[in-house]
This record gives structure tokens, C-alpha cells and sequence, in this order.
């Protein structure tokens, strides 16, 4: 359903032919952060291979299916420890894609902490990104925007303030390594409206090492940013401002078409030639009925 | 250290940049490096913190709700965007005569009831069913219903103002601009987001389909009429055939066929227990040649003792009987 201004992306959590312990806690963790948006699959899947030619087209058939427009793709292997795929669709085409492994992955369960502190399903988190490496290198640039769109939650207008409860938190450690983490909020009482924040940590966290990625060719990169105001931007013609007068409006009037113009009333009596036919039958007295009168 | 200028605050997204931070060194531990990075995790959080709040808030029942700007990091669409929909055909019409469309109020002054009421909807100002009387026209028919004919009228009018709305709608459908509801509503989908194929129905199923229903009537649909081409059905509904109550002519002894093929079925099952009586006579025949020769023997070695002599029982051989093995033969010594 294609809309003027787009919510936020549903995601398809889902594996390959082979993965490890650790990689399906990850798996599952990311489905628990996103519980509403998100759809999980538990098979295993011989034939996604998002970065070959031909192994895209499962994974295109089931964002139709369920309409995601963004995927995790868990895999192990010798090569690939741990490895995760993020991926986006424009038109449930592959867009762009991000490979990571998982390092130092600690789960939701290893952390202690207050659970009045746990985060509300569904709360819409506060995401920090630390470190030059997220402007200066190329994918980590993407990978800030990849992960930007996965965990900010759905895309609205009015939040309540009572209901923020979670941030995440994404630094820069070196040219290719990120490390993630999950932390509830603990609003403090400050002297001003604002309330003095406090991060803990409620996990998962991991450590995510950049292996491949794909950014989308232009022509698809400009179709996919186009957005519903780019084109309004029009210049007001015929309007100027006078220091004295204020706004000034140019008007054109075209030539008139006299032939060709609708008349605002059609009232029957204005019609002309009632009006002479009336005048032609006062004139002529009780003239015979059948001469219309009026030469046009 | 010049952080407010590095850091990037994108209010819609929550979230919060700052790209001047780097690493000089890397910390020793892992709690270190995990502390340093919740600290200026804090840091920027609390600067999204500011923005939020001093944002102006409604008060709510669950707590103040503040009206978030739209977020201002550029993503890539998931979607393409609508393709504006090809004008109506009276969109077409009143642009060429230039009719504007005038904004009309929804409760109406009605002159007979002297109250205001709504302009279409229950209790509307001109309804057709509320005029009592219709004064006859000089072209009116002598048996015709009035009010019938202006039922019938509306009915037509509705009628055509359908089938423009669906003609409209093929050419939205053409231009590919379908809003997405009637699109579900035409394919029926449970699933979001497909274009489902109508179901496909192989030709095996269309032909027992006919049976199916057939099997509902009284008959098991006998005397349905068939389509032309149709087929009969493959075997007879009919499982059970009784046979007729009287014996009529040529009919012979049926029944009595019918329960002689019962009763040599069941003895045919049980004949391994039931005396095999062929056996048993020539078994019978040949102990006694024997009992014979040796007696002759005996008598021969023997002074003539008296012997007790047994009596040979003989029981009936009944055919067909079906008590277990609990014949004896008769034995003799």
C-alpha cells in the first residue's frame, strides 16, 4: 500500500542453511526488540544468498508475502562467523545490503538491573551514534543508516513523554567495527522540565565488524529519495512586495471570447431570443403563434 | 571541547550524532570501553533530551504529549510513490464547462416541516417516501403506479451512477493508480501487501463437484437434470441391493440362493474344525482290516481265551457339523 509519507519499515528476521547458538539468540533478540514490526522466520533457507545474482529472489518473494521491506539475514559458517545481513527493498527490489559479524554478544538475559526499569514494548527509543568514523567512512555511513531504520520504531506525529523508556547506543570504535548496545532510561529529576537522563544497560549487546556491503546504483538511489514535496516548489508568480503597499498581486486578464463564454445564469428569460420573441409577439398582437421571432 | 558543534539532532528520528568523537586510544578493558561509550551515550541522549521536552506538550491522561517534527535524515522510500490517479469522467466534464464544486451544508431548512433537517441520510429534506400525494398528469397512463414509477426511476439512477463508478475505476486500474482498500477488496487477500491469483480449480475437481452436490439430494442425484455434456456419474451411489420381498416370475428361490451362498461362505471360513468326512470313513476302514488280520493272528497263537471283547462305538457321522473336534472316531482295539 504505497502512500504519500512512509511509517517506518517492517522487518523479516530470518536464516540461512546453517547457524550457531549465538547467532539465533541475536536472531531472536532483534525479534524481541521489535516485536510489532517484525515477522520471524524459523526454517532454515538453502537459497538466500542476497549477495549473489540469483539468490535474491526468495528473499524479494517474501517481502511481497509479508510486506517487508527490510531484512535480517543470520548465517554461519567457517568463512563468516556469526554473520548477519541487513538489507532494505525499494518496490520489494533489493535496495541496498550490509554484512556484519557478531562479536561479544552478551543477551538480554545476562544483564541485572531494576526491572521496574524494563523497557515497554514498543516504546520509541532515543538512538545515539558516537564517533567520526560515522561521517568519514563510507560503510559505516551506511551502516548508521541501515541501523537508523531498523530500530527507530514506527515514524509519528505526537509521542507521550511518559512512554520514553529505551535508548540505543552505536560508537564508532574503529573504521570497521561498531559497537551496539541496548540501555533503558532512567528519567531523574532535575531542577528544570527536562529531566536529567540516566543510560542503563538492559542488553543485548554486541559488537558488529563490517564485512561486505552493496549501496544501490544511482538511478534506483534517485528514484527510491524521491519524495512527494520535491515538486512543489514553486516559485509564487505575480506576487510582489511593496515597502508602502505590502504584497502586491499581478492580475491578467485574457481577451474575451464572447462567442465561446458560458453565461452564469441560464435563466430561460434571458435568453435572448425569448426576449424578442416576446417583444416580436407583443408587437405583433395576436399574431399567428408559429412565427418565431428574431433573426440572430 | 567543541561537542554542541559536532553534534547532528534529528528530533523526529530521536536520534542524536556526534561525529566529532573519536577514540585515541583504545580503553584496556571492555568495562571501560563499555562505560566510556554509556557516557557519551548519556551525553547525547540527554541532548536529544533537551530538544524533547522543551518542545510545547498537551496534557493527556497517560502523561503530556508533545508533537514531534518530521524527521529530517533522508531515507530511501520501501515504496513507490502513488501515481496520481487519471481524472473522472465528470472531473473531465465540469473542467471543459467550468463548474466549480460549491461546498453544500449538511442539515437543510425544509419548508413543509418548518425544521431543519439533514440533507441526505434518515430524515432527509426531499425524501421520496414522504409525499402523500402525486396529482396525476395528462400523460399519465390510467392503471400505472406513480409511486412505483419514481422507485423504479431512482433505482435506475443509482443503477447508472454504479456503473459510471466502476468505468471510472477501470481506468484508475488501467493507469495503475488503485487505491490500495478496493485493491483487497477485489483479490480478497488476507496477506497485506500480494497480488493473489484467483484459486485454479483443475479439471478432476469441476467434474466431482457435480457428484458432491448431487449426493446431498434424496435421490444421490439421479434425477437431476444434466448439463448438456455432462457425464454420468462414475460408479452407482447405490451400496446396498435388496432383494425383492415376494418371488416373482423367473425370479427362482433368490433367497434361498442368497443364504445357501451365506452358509457356505461361513463354512468354508470354519472347515479346518469341521470333519472331513471321507477321511474319517477310509481312516475307519482301514483300522478295521487291520483289527482283522491281527485277530486272525491271535487267534491262530492264542488258545481261544476269552477275550472281553470291546464294543466299537460308533457314533453318527453328521455332515456339516460344527462342533470342534469333538468327534471321536470310533476306536476299536
Amino acid at each position: 500500500m504505497s502512500s504519500q509519507v512512509e511509517t517506518g519499515r517492517k522487518t523479516l528476521i530470518l536464516q540461512g542453511m546453517k547457524t550457531s547458538g549465538l547467532l539465533n539468540s541475536v536472531l531472536t533478540e532483534i525479534y524481541h526488540l521489535k516485536k510489532e514490526s517484525s515477522v520471524r522466520y524459523t526454517r532454515k533457507n538453502d537459497n538466500v544468498r542476497p549477495f549473489e545474482s540469483g539468490g535474491e529472489t526468495s528473499l524479494e518473494f517474501f517481502s511481497q508475502k509479508t510486506d517487508c521491506s527490510m531484512f535480517v539475514f543470520g548465517s554461519h559458517s567457517k568463512k563468516r562467523p556469526d554473520n548477519l545481513i541487513i538489507g532494505r527493498m525499494y518496490d520489494h527490489h533489493i535496495y541496498d545490503l550490509v554484512e556484519v559479524g557478531v562479536e561479544n554478544f552478551k543477551s538480554m538475559e545476562s544483564f541485572v538491573y531494576d526491572k521496574k526499569l524494563a523497557p515497554k514494548m514498543g516504546s520509541k527509543p532515543f538512538i545515539a551514534f558516537i564517533g567520526e568514523g560515522f561521517e568519514s567512512v563510507e560503510e559505516l555511513k551506511h551502516l548508521k543508516e541501515v541501523l537508523l531504520e531498523l530500530f527507530r520504531g514506527e515514524v509519528v506525529e505526537n509521542l507521550n513523554l511518559a512512554g520514553v523508556d529505551r535508548a540505543y547506543v552505536c560508537t564508532a570504535l574503529s573504521s570497521n567495527r561498531v559497537v551496539f548496545t541496548h540501555c533503558a532510561l532512567r528519567l531523574k529529576k532535575s531542577g528544570t522540565i527536562v529531566p536529567r537522563m540516566e543510560l542503563v544497560e538492559v542488553g543485548p549487546s554486541m559488537d558488529l565488524v563490517l564485512r561486505r556491503h552493496r549501496l544501490p546504483n544511482d538511478g534506483l538511489r534517485k528514484e527510491a529519495m524521491k519524495t512527494a514535496a520535491d515538486k512543489p516548489k514553486k516559485k509564487e508568480k505575480n506576487v510582489g512586495r511593496d515597502v508602502i503597499q505590502g504584497k502586491i498581486g499581478k492580475v491578467y486578464i485574457p481577451d474575451q471570447q464572447l462567442g465561446d463564454m458560458n453565461l452564469p445564469n441560464k435563466a430561460k428569460g434571458v435568453k435572448r431570443e425569448r426576449r424578442e420573441a416576446k417583444m416580436n409577439k407583443q408587437a405583433n398582437g395576436h399574431a399567428p403563434k408559429k412565427q418565431k421571432g428574431g433573426s440572430n | 571541547m567543541e561537542e554542541a558543534r559536532t553534534m547532528q539532532v534529528d528530533l523526529g528520528n530521536l536520534m542524536a550524532f556526534d561525529s566529532g568523537h573519536h577514540f585515541p586510544s583504545l580503553p584496556s578493558s571492555r568495562e571501560e570501553l563499555i562505560e566510556k561509550c554509556l557516557e557519551k551515550g548519556t551525553e547525547l541522549v540527554q541532548a536529544v533530551a533537551d530538544a524533547l521536552f522543551n518542545l510545547p506538550s498537551t496534557e493527556d491522561v497517560d502523561g503530556p504529549i508533545v508533537k514531534l517534527p518530521p524527521p529530517t535524515t533522508k531515507l530511501p522510500r520501501e515504496k513507490h510513490l502513488p501515481k496520481p490517479k487519471p481524472p473522472t469522467k465528470w472531473e473531465l466534464f465540469a473542467k471543459a464547462k467550468g463548474i466549480k464544486n460549491r461546498k453544500k451544508d449538511k442539515v437543510v431548512y425544509d419548508e413543509q416541516t418548518g425544521t431543519w433537517k439533514r440533507r441526505y441520510g434518515y430524515d432527509r429534506v426531499n425524501d421520496d417516501r414522504d409525499v402523500p400525494i402525486l396529482e396525476a398528469k395528462a400523460t399519465d397512463e390510467v392503471g400505472s403506479d406513480p409511486f412505483a414509477e419514481r422507485r423504479a426511476e431512482k433505482k435506475k439512477r443509482v443503477e447508472k451512477q454504479n456503473k459510471n463508478r466502476l468505468q471510472n475505476l477501470k481506468q484508475v486500474v488501467k493507469a495503475h493508480a488503485l487505491p490500495s482498500h478496493i485493491q483487497l477488496a477485489a483479490t480478497a487477500l488476507p496477506i497485506t501487501g500480494t497480488q493473489a491469483a484467483p484459486k485454479k480449480v483443475s479439471k478432476d475437481e469441476l467434474g466431482n463437484v457435480a457428484g458432491l452436490a448431487a449426493t446431498a439430494t434424496a435421490s444421490g442425484g439421479k434425477f437431476d437434470k444434466k448439463l448438456p455434456g455432462e457425464k454420468k456419474p462414475k460408479h452407482e451411489q447405490k451400496h446396498r441391493k435388496f432383494l425383492p420381498v415376494a418371488e416373482g416370475k423367473g425370479q427362482g428361490s433368490k433367497e434361498k440362493e442368497q443364504t445357501d451362498r451365506v452358509l457356505n461362505k461361513l463354512l468354508a471360513k470354519n472347515s479346518h474344525e469341521i470333519l472331513n468326512v471321507d477321511k474319517a470313513v477310509s481312516m475307519y476302514n482301514v483300522k478295521k482290516e487291520k483289527k482283522r488280520s491281527k485277530q486272525k493272528r491271535d487267534d491262530s497263537s492264542n488258545s481261544s481265551k476269552l477275550k472281553p471283547q470291546k464294543k466299537v462305538q460308533k457314533k453318527p457321522f453328521k455332515k456339516g457339523s460344527a462342533k470342534k473336534g469333538s468327534e471321536k472316531k470310533g476306536k476299536s482295539k
